[in-house]
């Protein structure tokens, strides 16, 4: 089957999401990022790359963060921004996802940088810009329902390989809600396709999703034996909004069998790290002894974030039709 | 002026020359500083850098953020960072590229040298001019002129021990 993300040379077109994505142009993406991170030192931060281009940012659901961090890595790279907060316009108004896509063609777009809560959405646009041969413009997926954040897997990627430099010999444990993480899944596609040998779900029975074993990743609902020698560990948000139905009995009970305390990260390797794509809940899913101790790498993940999505921005916007 | 022949370009023999040109130029200078161009010109750099007493003040630029054929062709499939490790605001700079041709590449560079701050002098050096200016771009510095055929590129090669070599190549592209 044809990658819809690939053009017809190979090339990233668009970025749908990690599933698939050829190891060489997730090593493209890394590498190109690490030569990002030096400009947002520099008097001046940032580059001509994108002068000229215009990238909207359609939030269809609400990421103050994510948005923001598209918004910088957008600006470093001169290209013009422009946030579009689609669920108090047009779509409220009754206009369809395809409607909207093509009344911001016309305004000349290059980029849609597009969050959804429902899964497919950045794929069904990008489809519809092949359909009406609009191949110069470009999607990134900032997240869509359950499926995909690539953009956060790859940032998690970057994070884990400036940590550790070699995948090929780790122990990965992502931990949490599973079963509603967009996060969890992009991470393990990518994980997997660049040869993490062990990758470990963490979580209650109620918050893992089947099927991850046919993934390759060995489930632990005891916490204590899951984090046993890992050398990552990656913390999920526990996602209230979209908890519909008694899956949790309450924070504080889900805090006691899950939350990351000290005494639980103790198990891991001394040397292991400890990441978090935020907004983390303090005393729900993680200490603040650990959140601020010298584990953690979260803020770290907030830095190298804008470096990889200028990289991924640069790469698609250089990508030819 | 009078041109090699781009077969005959004695590598070890350029540098030399090169070393001897940048020396007397920067004698006296203010806050002198070398900045090679990947990747040809970063290994001059570096070896000047050292020849001329000045490792604490090297800097490497990758100009793919700044070139002028992205839109054409892209980013490369291999970007290097830039690392500019001293102050740029006041310093005299001797950029530095391996073969001096359109231009275009020197003109990328002096852009990203002024985002780290404004340089009071920057200064050319190059091995080898092979002409075909398509910029209004001088060197400073330069050990050898030639020219070669519009689809041949010289390409400096460094071995083990440091050494250079040039070779050339035809185009692929």
């Amino acid at each position: 089957m044809l990658n819809p993300q690939l053009n017809k040379h190979g090339e990233l077109q668009h970025l749908l999401t990690t599933e698939g994505l050829p190891k060489a142009i997730i090593n493209q993406i890394l590498d190109t990022a690490s030569s990002f991170v030096s400009v947002s030192d520099r008097e001046v931060k940032k580059v001509p790359l994108m002068r000229g281009k215009s990238v909207f940012n359609l939030f269809f659901e609400n990421s103050t963060r994510t948005r923001t961090t598209f918004e910088i890595a957008a600006k470093r790279l001169s290209a013009d921004v422009i946030n579009l907060n689609i669920a108090a316009s047009s779509a409220s108004k009754g206009e369809s996802l395809l409607d909207t896509i093509d009344n911001l063609s016309a305004m000349h777009a290059d980029m849609f940088v597009v969050r959804h809560s429902q899964s497919g959405a950045p794929y069904l646009i990008a489809k519809h810009l092949q359909d009406t041969k609009q191949n110069h413009v470009h999607v990134v997926n900032a997240g869509d329902g359950r499926h995909a954040h690539p953009t956060q897997g790859l940032l998690d990627m970057y994070t884990i390989r400036h940590y550790k430099k070699d995948f090929t010999n780790l122990r990965v444990a992502i931990v949490g809600d599973i079963l509603h993480s967009r996060v969890a899944r992009s991470d393990i596609h990518a994980l997997t396709t660049l040869g993490v040998p062990e990758i470990r779900a963490i979580g209650p029975h109620t918050l893992l999703p089947g099927g991850l074993e046919q993934l390759g990743v060995r489930t632990f609902t005891n916490m204590d034996e899951g984090l046993k020698d890992v050398d990552v560990i990656i913390m999920l948000r526990l996602q209230n909004e979209r908890m519909s139905g008694a899956l949790l009995p309450s924070a504080g009970e889900y805090f006691r069998a899950y939350g990351l305390t000290p005494e639980r990260l103790a198990l891991a390797k001394p040397d292991a790290i400890v990441m978090h794509p935020g907004p983390m809940n303090r005393g729900v899913e993680i200490d603040s002894a650990v959140a601020d101790g010298p584990q953690a790498v979260i803020l770290s993940q907030v830095t190298f974030g804008i470096a990889v999505r200028m990289a991924v921005m640069s790469i698609l916007a250089g990508t030819q039709a | 002026m009078s041109h090699t022949d781009p077969q005959q370009l004695d590598a070890e023999a350029l540098y030399a020359s090169l070393l001897e040109q940048v020396k007397a130029g920067i004698a006296g200078a203010n806050e002198p500083a070398i900045v090679g161009i990947h990747s040809g010109g970063a290994w001059i750099a570096e070896r000047l850098a050292k020849d001329l007493n000045l490792t604490a003040r090297l800097g490497v630029l990758d100009v793919s953020f700044y070139r002028d054929d992205y839109a054409k062709k892209g980013l490369p499939a291999e970007v290097k960072p830039t690392h500019i490790g001293f102050d740029v605001n006041g310093a005299t700079i001797v950029l530095v590229d391996d073969v001096l041709y359109t231009g275009r590449t020197t003109r990328a560079a002096i852009n990203e040298l002024f985002d780290y701050g404004r340089p009071a002098r920057i200064m050319l050096a190059s091995l080898v001019d092979r002409g075909e200016r398509q910029l209004p771009v001088a060197a400073d510095f330069v050990a050898a002129h030639t020219r070669c055929a519009a689809g041949q590129a010289l390409r400096l090669q460094q071995t083990g021990d440091g050494k250079f070599s040039l070779t050339l190549e035809q185009n692929h592209a």
